[in-house]
């Protein structure tokens, strides 16, 4: 009992301990920094004009252009791959999502069986779609904050290549068999080796550019990257680690790095991208820039301790269960300091909201941060997660996260940087919007089923006058809805890919130039 | 926020920090314990079986952590007492799972310890359970005309029949059913065993 009081007692005062320096910090002007410095993502005279690519808008700062050039290579490798696994990992998710209603559908092989399927679906959005397409964000917006090019760009391509081959052999390696058997760990500890490396020849450049940066200011978006490409490596590196941990340790360490990388990974990518573009396409900084720093703070000290909310009820210490339950509540205080900041300038700015794709895309995603993040503390709750924990629900969650809020994020921010990249108009205009609403109403059928069906399957489970198979049997039908859901889904991401395809094979130059500012 | 090595430190002091409440705390707490009394490390022959449930991917729609009673109407679905750290000491990777589309499996030795019956039901589930949507598993098995000698034939209902074969368990089914008979944790436990005691002041047991 000592040690359940003891380790409460010192991640409580530690937290608090932050959370107080943070605010004298910033009462006490600390940082000195304020709305000027949230203004160091405009060039002359951009602010106040609605900035979208996709309506022909198009940049004539002579710098501004210099470092676009700079990262073009890479960060078209790291998107134009990015959408292929998206594309790829969508299919994977779409058949394992007709596996669980069609049990006797490609049952003739190993290969094709949903334990197999399913994994591949998560391997290839995770850290093919949205890590690459987050680095790639990144090191598209680290340069045009810092206001100078991309040193070593050649760093950021050959960590692009030696990702996707380790990406491809750990595919390959699941497909066959070969696993490490954690959730989220799959791919093979050997072949991580290659993951390690690439993602670590990609922070380089990015590191490389913060040190040799022009402006004093490092903006938000700065911020969480620059923690994110640290953080990642050290995540991936030591819960990869062999022959540590077994049994109830491994689950500890299992779930500690898995929430890790939606928390301090995939999150803080997301965020970073959204601090940019937002305020950027709208031509406004962020509603309160001060604010943004609790926001990031608490972000790393909260986020970083959630992970057991994964084990709760499970064999291991109730401390470490209890710590986690109440760091993801205090997840409320940097969600709600995201929320402010993005949602207000968004909201004080409909207009740009109804002209823009990319804004749309992506402040709907910041909106989805906010909802995952809330339906994340509440099922955190015991009373909450005895219901929800082994059922659809938390799957229906996960999508709230990786896909309504990081994935819209990626897709907003894909439609914004190509054409700056290739200096070309999106071939299909049309096709963005028909996207966008397939994607929302895709998500909309597909989480509404998980979750309704979800909660009705764990309200069956804890009925000891039902027997277990009451639970599948509801269940069918919402998993078929589920499988509507994500086909519309996986048709919008053909889209995306048909016009990416397009952006960069055919030859069409951006000539509406300021058509919209 | 002006200066980016400040930053990236104080950044990877608190990851540390979680690192060392989430990792090394409950590792050093749970490595103190022995494996639990009653736990038999597996056999060569259950750890195959065992691989192949981690390969095939059982452990998405299986957990493994039966909950305790005040929580969770586990124990009268015959799925055993709440799991302890000790009851996986020999586990690895931990195949604890996330998800319940079908039932708890760390007792299922105890509770269907007929091979027949688990041959049968991987070979195809609906042919014991209508109602189920386990995936089936025919690529662990091989269809023959006659069994040969040491061959373990599978019985099937009438309606799954193949005219004229029969239905005979690769080593690779063989070694699937050793691990899954294996998982009996149904020996008693202290009381003070850890495991999270959230839903309850009475401990592990019952």
């Amino acid at each position: 009992m000592l040690t359940i009081g003891l380790f409460l007692a010192i991640s409580f005062l530690v937290s608090l301990a932050g959370l107080a320096a943070l605010i004298w910090a910033v009462s006490t002007d600390q940082f000195s920094f304020g709305q000027k410095q949230a203004r160091v993502i405009f060039h002359e005279g951009e602010e106040g004009c609605l900035d979208d690519p996709t309506a022909g808008s198009a940049p004539t700062d002579t710098e501004r252009a210099a470092i676009d050039a700079s990262t073009a290579w890479p960060v078209s490798l790291f998107l134009g791959v990015a959408v292929l696994w998206l594309v790829l990992g969508s299919l994977f998710g779409l058949v394992a999502s007709l596996k669980l209603h069609l049990p006797d559908w490609l049952d003739g092989s190993a290969v094709l069986t949903f334990g197999r399927i399913r994994t591949l679906h998560l391997t290839l959005v995770i850290y093919g779609w949205l890590s690459l397409a987050g680095i790639g964000t990144a090191t598209w917006i680290i340069p045009r904050i810092f206001h100078t090019p991309l040193r070593s760009p050649r760093f950021a391509t050959w960590g692009a290549i030696i990702w996707n081959a380790g990406l491809t052999a750990g595919c390959i390696a699941i497909a066959s068999g070969w696993t490490d058997g954690e959730e989220w760990l799959e791919i093979p500890w050997q072949i991580d080796t290659l993951l390690a490396i690439g993602g670590g020849l990609a922070v380089v450049p990015l590191l490389r550019t913060a040190f040799a940066r022009s402006v004093e200011h490092i903006y938000v978006s700065g911020w969480y990257f620059l923690a994110a490409l640290c953080w990642f490596p050290a995540l991936f590196i030591v819960a990869n680690v062999p022959g540590i941990f077994v049994g109830a340790e491994q689950a500890t360490v299992n779930w500690w790095f898995a929430h890790n990388v939606l928390g301090l990974w995939l999150t803080p990518l997301g965020l970073g991208a959204a601090y940019y573009f937002i305020p950027k396409i709208i031509g406004k900084p962020v509603y309160s820039y001060s604010l943004s720093l609790i926001g990031f703070w608490a972000l790393a000290l909260f986020y970083s301790q959630v992970g057991i909310h994964h084990l709760i009820g499970g064999p291991v210490p109730t401390w470490v269960v209890t710590l986690s339950i109440v760091q993801s509540v205090m997840m409320f205080v940097p969600v709600l300091a995201v929320a402010i900041n993005q949602h207000v300038v968004v909201a004080r700015n409909l207009w740009a909201f109804k002209a823009s794709l990319p804004l749309r895309f992506i402040s709907l995603g910041a909106i989805m941060y906010t909802l995952a993040s809330f339906e994340g503390s509440l099922e955190a709750l015991r009373s909450i997660n005895t219901v929800t924990h082994f059922t659809q629900f938390t799957i229906g969650h996960a999508h709230l996260g990786a896909y309504g809020f990081a994935s819209f994020i990626m897709f907003g921010s894909i439609y914004y940087m190509l054409p700056r990249i290739t200096g070309r108009l999106w071939p299909w205009p049309g096709l963005i919007t028909a996207h966008f609403w397939c994607v929302v109403v895709g998500f909309v059928i597909y989480f509404i089923a998980l979750s309704v069906g979800g909660w009705l399957q764990g309200v069956a489970m804890l009925d000891a006058g039902r027997p277990f198979a009451d639970s599948v049997i509801l269940l069918k039908p919402y998993l078929e809805a589920r499988s509507v859901g994500g086909t519309v889904m996986t048709i919008g991401h053909v889209l995306l890919a048909i016009n990416v395809f397009g952006i960069f094979v055919l030859t069409r130059p951006a000539s509406r130039n300021g058509a919209i500012a | 926020m002006n200066r980016s090595l400040p930053l990236v430190i104080l950044a990877m002091a608190i990851l540390a920090f979680a690192t060392v409440m989430l990792v090394v705390a409950p590792k050093v707490q749970i490595g103190r314990e022995p494996a639990a009394a009653g736990l038999k490390p597996y056999t060569p022959e259950q750890l195959r079986g065992r691989a192949l449930y981690s390969s095939l991917g059982c452990v998405y729609c299986h957990s493994q952590q039966p909950r305790a009673p005040d929580q969770a109407p586990d124990a009268e679905r015959g799925w055993g007492r709440a799991s302890i750290a000790a009851d996986y000491a020999y586990d690895s990777p931990h195949l604890m799972g996330t998800m319940r589309t079908g039932p708890d499996l760390l007792n299922v030795g105890a509770r269907l310890p007929s091979a027949s019956w688990q041959l049968t039901h991987l070979y195809q589930p609906r042919a014991v359970s209508a109602w189920s949507i386990m995936p089936a598993y025919p690529f662990l098995f091989e269809v023959k005309d006659r069994p040969s000698p040491g061959d373990r034939v599978v019985w099937l209902p009438k309606n799954r029949r193949i005219p004229g074969k029969v239905v005979v368990a690769k080593p690779e089914a063989r070694n699937l059913v050793a691990y899954l008979l294996s998982l009996d944790r149904t020996y008693p436990v202290p009381r003070s065993a850890i495991r999270d005691d959230g839903y309850s002041r009475g401990g592990a047991t019952q």
